[in-house]
């Protein structure tokens, strides 16, 4: 396989008669920020679990960092290198802060001469450098996920899986985290954030995929997704005609509707639909937004 | 240090930063206190106005002891139940799980890591409780059991079996659950171990081999009747052999120290739940 930070093949997981994931391949290559996007409940969840080993593929194949889930012990080195924050985020409320790191440091197997200033910056990090000596039980929910961030980043990761990361923020550690994010990247990390919040994937992410009913109905980077912008021609007259060249389209009576097509080329596609033998009444061109996108993939299963 | 040390270790800083150590002390302090001011009015009980004589003060503290030791061995079951029913099944409930085994640790050494942690506690009270409790009945009544070794290990043991037997339910079901299937199966234990007493006492063939049934699936009864034999002095061993099988039904007594085949079988047994234990945990979704 190649030297991609993640890497599936047909990854399945049904728990009983319910597919959480169906066949999910992909490959996100080192270096990445990837957002794996899709509505509550569509698998992005299973998916972690399944690379992390906390869960059981039904079948299919996964690699991280280059170790395989069916290599145990392979695994299980290649965990110090991953850095990760559940989405259900609780550490030992009896506690402190700098203790819950001190025990992920630990088990990390960061040389102890070390953990004092990787606590240190990771504190920093996530903002907690006042609240460290104090008990998790008295932190917030969002100072939990704080420190679940913090943690996912001991011992410099390669590879930092982040599941809905902000999910107990206010606005300002939203922001933070997107800060981290960016940090993170300019550092050479790999990070693969699960979400469902559209704007959280559109300002971090260099590329997406986007996850409905556990299968992948869309990849790519933003410009692949959001290819060029869409526009409807109202049409009569038109035979079977292939305007694959222009894009996606897709007819519904006598409308045509050409998704990913450059503006630009909007007035070639209307002379080619001419030159076919088609009467064009209307031409409404739109901008296509992630919104938009998302909601045509989803709606489109 | 290890994956699996730094798990026991968290695992003995939890019982303690839940004071949960701290109580147990404080109230095992104040029970040897109070059960050695009750062995130091032994020797001024009198018979018709005759203060009774030092061999009887002795017997009569060595079969008191058999029952404060009864009433130690219960608090180390009870104990032992509580801490290791919840010690996997609350970390997969609240979601500590998650961030802990994505950590480069195996569910195997998360397991035997929980399990050292616990043993370590279980032998520490056993150690402390039953050390003490002998000291200050030496102290008050001059008085020592025959064999105190023997029993501390068959103590050990008893709550060794019932902390493996815990952790084991723990994988699979709540802390409360798992807690309330062990103390129920750890008492029809005890009543197995009567059950096969009787058998013994009437000759019934059916009763006795309900008895071994018993012990050989919770073997909790049948170490503590070892341990209880620990604790018999000679005299009391010749006085109920007189009585004839019919002492076999008692509970607080042991007409025969345990038999080897059965200790080995313990040892087993124990090995087995462990190795149960982390196959269910291994098997198990996160």
């Amino acid at each position: 396989m190649t030297d991609a930070a993640i890497e599936t093949v047909d990854l399945a997981k049904r728990y009983g008669g319910l597919t959480a994931l169906a066949g999910l391949s992909m490959s996100i290559p080192r270096g990445d920020v990837f957002g794996f996007l899709g509505p509550n409940g569509a698998g992005k969840t299973t998916a972690v679990k399944l690379l992390l080993g906390l869960a059981h593929p039904t079948s299919g194949e996964a690699r991280l960092l280059g170790a395989s889930l069916s290599d145990p012990r392979a695994h299980r080195e290649v965990r110090r290198r991953v850095g990760y924050l559940p989405e259900l985020f609780r550490y030992q409320g009896w506690l402190t802060g700098r203790e819950v790191l001190g025990l992920h440091v630990e088990l990390l197997g960061v040389p102890r001469e070390r953990w004092g200033n990787e606590i240190d910056r990771v504190l920093l990090f996530a903002g907690l450098t006042e609240r460290g000596g104090s008990r998790v039980s008295t932190y917030s929910k969002g100072m939990q996920q704080r420190l679940g961030l913090a943690a996912a980043l001991l011992g410099r990761p390669e590879l930092v899986m982040l599941d809905e990361p902000t999910s107990a923020l206010d606005p300002v550690g939203r922001h933070d985290v997107r800060e981290i994010i960016r940090a993170l990247k300019e550092e050479g990390m790999t990070v693969f954030l699960n979400s469902h919040l559209l704007s959280e994937v559109e300002q971090v992410c260099d590329r997406v995929a986007i996850v409905d009913h556990g299968r992948i109905v869309a990849s790519g980077t933003f410009a692949e997704l959001l290819a060029g912008d869409t526009v409807r021609l109202l049409v009569t007259s038109l035979g079977d005609a292939d305007l694959s060249r222009f894009g996606r389209s897709d007819r519904e009576g006598d409308w045509l509707t050409m998704r990913g097509i450059a503006a630009a080329h909007i007035p070639d596609l209307v002379a080619e639909v001419v030159r076919l033998g088609g009467r064009v009444h209307a031409v409404q061109p739109t901008h296509e937004s992630l919104e938009d996108r998302f909601l045509d993939l989803l709606a489109e299963r | 240090m290890s994956a699996t040390l730094v798990i026991a270790r968290l695992m003995l800083r939890e019982v303690m930063r839940r004071r949960l150590v701290v109580a147990l002390i404080a109230l095992t302090l104040l029970a040897v206190a109070l059960t050695a001011w009750g062995f130091s009015r032994i020797p001024t009980l009198s018979v018709r106005g005759v203060q009774i004589p030092e061999v009887q003060a002795k017997l009569i503290a060595s079969q008191l002891l058999i029952l404060v030791m009864f009433m130690f061995s219960n608090v180390l079951a009870l104990s032992a139940v509580f801490v290791a029913s919840p010690a996997l099944s609350a970390d997969l409930e609240s979601g500590i799980a998650l961030a802990m085994l994505s950590r480069p640790i195996s569910r195997t050494e998360y397991v035997i890591g929980k399990w050292i942690g616990l043993a370590v506690l279980v032998i520490a009270y056993a150690v402390v409780a039953a050390t003490l409790e002998l000291l200050a009945v030496n102290a008050v009544v001059a008085y020592l059991p025959p064999r105190p070794v023997e029993f501390l290990l068959l103590l050990i043991a008893e709550g060794l079996v019932l902390l493996t037997f815990g952790l084991l339910l723990s994988t699979r079901l709540s802390g409360m659950v798992g807690g309330v299937i062990a103390l129920v199966l750890f008492g029809m234990a005890w009543l197995g171990g009567i059950v096969g007493g009787m058998g013994a006492a009437f000759d019934n063939e059916l009763l006795e081999r309900v008895g071994t049934a018993t012990k050989l699936i919770l073997p909790t009864d049948g170490l503590w009747r070892g341990a209880v034999y620990a604790l018999e002095p000679a005299a009391v061993l010749a006085g109920s052999l007189g009585a004839g099988p019919v002492t076999a039904a008692n509970p607080f007594y042991a007409a025969t120290p345990p038999p080897v085949a059965f200790l080995l079988w313990c040892a087993l047994w124990l090995l087995g739940m462990l190795a149960l234990t982390v196959w269910s945990f291994s098997r198990r979704e996160i």
